[in-house]
This record gives C-alpha cells, structure tokens and sequence, in this order.
C-alpha cells in the first residue's frame, strides 16, 4: 500500500515535470518561430556583427528641373549643395534663390506661399517658418529604391478639369 | 632720456672704434656663424608657430574654429589633400608671412586677457573676426585659395554647367570678383550674416545702374527665428 502511494506520488512529479518541459518548449518553440515570420525593422543581418555599409548613393547634380510627380510636392534640388549653410545666421539657398536675386543668378524664385506666416498674414520676404529649406526640399540620388513603386499619377485617377 | 642718450653714445664709442684684442678672423667669421645659428634658429621657431598643431594649442582656436573645419571638405574629402590652418590664413611668402606674424602678437595678447575666452564671446566677435578675414582676402585677391585653386589649372567641363557658368561670368569675365566674395564659410561656420550682401551681387555703389534693390538686406525671416531663439518672444 505504502509503496503504491509512494510510485503513485513518484509518477504525479515526472509527469508535472513534463508537462512544465512541454510547455516551455512549446513557448520556445512559438518565440521561435513568430521570430522567423516577423521580420526585424533592422533587415536581415546578424544583430551582433559588423555589417558592411552599402556605397552612399551620388546625388543627382544635373540642374536640370523636374516634374512634380502630385502638385503638393517641394520641387527637388538639382544641384549640390554640399556644406550649405543654413542657420541661425546663415542661409545660403536664398542668396540666390530670393526674389530679389533671381535674375542676377538666374536661379528659381522661392515660392510667394512660402511669405505667408503662421496666422496667414503675408510678409514682404521669406517666412519664418519656412526658413529651414531642407526640411522640404531635397536632393535626388541615383539610389535604386529598396521597394518597388506603385505610385500613379493623379491625372490618371481624377478627371482633368478642361478638354 | 640724459641716461639713454648717455648710454647709447657709449655704445656707439665702442662699435665704431676697431677691435683691440679679438682677430678679424674670429669677429667675421664667428659673426657670420652667429648669424647662421640666429637664422636657423629664427625661421624654425617661425615655422613651428605656423603649424596646425601650433594654432589649436590654443582653446579657443581648437573649441572653435578647428572643431567646425573638422566637418568641412578642406578637412576630408575624397582626394585626401586636406588644408591645415597657415595654408589659408597665413601667407606664404616671407615678407608678408612676417607681417602677418607681428599682427598676430596681438591675438597672443588677446589669449593672455581672455578676449574670446568662451563661446558666448566668441560667437558674439564672430562677424568682426570674420570680417577682418573676409577684408584680408579680399584685399589680396584670395591669394592663400588660389596657392591650390588657380583658375588656370581650372576645368570647367569637368565642373556642373551652373558653377561652370557661374565662375566664367563672374570670375573670368569680371573684374573685382574674387573666391571669397561667393565662398563665404567654406571650412567655418557662419557669423550673423545679416547686412552681408551675397559675394556675387555687385558693390553698393554700382547696384543703382544695373537696377539692384540695395536696400536687400533686411532679413525677416532671419530676424524673427533669432528674436525667438532669444527670448521666446514672437511678433506678428
């Protein structure tokens, strides 16, 4: 009697043990697992070793103007401007891209949009807030996009105000 | 003034009377060997105060000035030539490299009473500082740029069509214009630049002729951000 309780005890702790085993592995296994179907924000690449950094891609320096590809969008910069200064103190864009330049340099004049203040009240001269030009307007690079571009153009989506 | 008058005709007596006991061996050619020596001596010590390691032995040129060169292209670019501080703000030549050295005694001075001791003062003498090198650039048609960059070794095919077409307009073409003029802050950070025209707008005088507005200078937007970033205050 004694010793059938005893193996019946005996049997109760190995087969929590395993059933604790099982359900650790099970976990594991999951933790595994989701891992594999949820790829890392950070690609592919081993997290702990050192990983080769892709060649920097050349900006496009052409001077050339392109289309906009929505109307929204800032018209891009076609030229370098490595070591522009734009500060506090300084903004280099507009030493030729101001109104009052323009001709001299030949260069686009800055939007009149871009005299509007916050509370919508026109200035004379570029706004403050859109002293940061870089904050919108950006240089291109002969990068080859990471991701295939399904973007369609609005004219092709909305009907085309006259015929 | 009885004293010194006294003194230097005691000299002069001296000097001007033959030597008694020292051979003219000895007097010409240790007088030359002397001279040697002060010589050698001389320009090392010239040289070695127009060295890199030299000028930032200084913190304000290290803190300042060297530290924003560190991040320009005069410091890394893909050739590997890189411009140390005397290769543009000391001429080479001897004389005018001397000339610059005695200004310069005044820059110790201004180290030893700590005129530009910290960044706050720094930053605040920065427009005069920059000014006085703009002038000094101007003044010697940007000799210390043009000691790498001649126009003649220039190739304007191998540039973009607009520098290209910039350089050929305003520094082949016209007189008056120099490097300095268009590149303004090429290896430091900018002063203040409000009341600086940019390089290629013709001088003041001229710009009512060819139809320039000269009162182009007010800078609002400018004007607003640095009001803001010192006192939080904004105006409509």
């Amino acid at each position: 009697m004694r010793s059938q309780n005893r193996t019946r005890v005996a049997l109760f702790r190995w087969s929590s043990l395993g059933i604790v085993v099982l359900a650790t592995g099970a976990v594991a296994f999951a933790a595994a697992y989701a891992q594999e179907i949820v790829p890392r924000l950070t690609g592919a690449a081993h997290p702990m070793r050192d990983v080769a950094a892709p060649a920097l891609p050349s900006p496009v320096v052409d001077d050339q103007r392109r289309m906009r590809n929505y109307p929204e969008q800032p018209p891009i910069i076609p030229h370098s401007i490595d070591g522009y200064q734009i500060s506090l103190n300084a903004n280099r864009c507009l030493e030729c891209h101001r109104r009052q330049y323009t001709d001299h340099v030949r260069a686009p004049m800055i939007s009149i949009t871009h005299f509007q203040d916050r509370d919508g009240q026109m200035l004379a001269d570029v706004a403050p807030r859109r002293h940061n030009c870089t904050a919108c307007h950006v240089q291109q690079t002969d990068a080859k996009p990471l991701v295939e571009n399904d973007f369609r153009d609005m004219l092709n989506l909305l009907p085309v105000g006259e015929k | 003034m009885q004293r010194i008058k006294a003194l230097l005709l005691r000299f002069w007596g001296i000097a001007s009377r033959p030597s008694a006991y020292l051979s003219v061996g000895f007097l010409t050619l240790g007088g030359f060997l002397g001279g040697v020596m002060f010589w050698g001596a001389f320009n090392t010590a010239l040289e070695a105060t127009n060295t890199e390691t030299f000028c930032i032995t200084c913190h304000e040129m290290k803190a300042n000035v060297f530290e924003e060169m560190t991040r320009t292209v005069h410091y890394t670019n893909r050739s590997g030539v890189r411009a140390s501080c005397p290769d543009c703000h000391v001429p080479h030549e001897w004389t005018n490299k001397l000339a610059r050295k005695i200004q310069a005694s005044k820059e110790v001075w201004g180290h030893i009473f700590g005129t530009i001791d910290t960044r706050r003062k720094f930053l605040d003498e920065r427009l005069r500082l920059a000014q006085h090198e703009w002038a000094r650039l101007k003044a010697n048609d940007s000799l210390e740029c043009r000691n790498c960059h001649s126009e003649v070794a220039m190739d304007f095919t191998r540039q973009t069509q607009r520098a290209a077409d910039i350089h050929t307009r305003y520094l082949i073409q016209k007189d008056g214009y120099t490097c300095i003029d268009c590149h303004k802050g090429i290896a430091h950070e900018l002063p203040d630049m409000r009341g600086v025209d940019p390089g290629w707008l013709p001088p003041a005088e001229v710009r009512d002729e060819l139809g320039i507005p000269s009162s182009a200078h007010f800078d609002p937007e400018a004007d607003a951000l640095r009001r803001y970033a010192q006192d939080g205050t904004q105006e409509n």
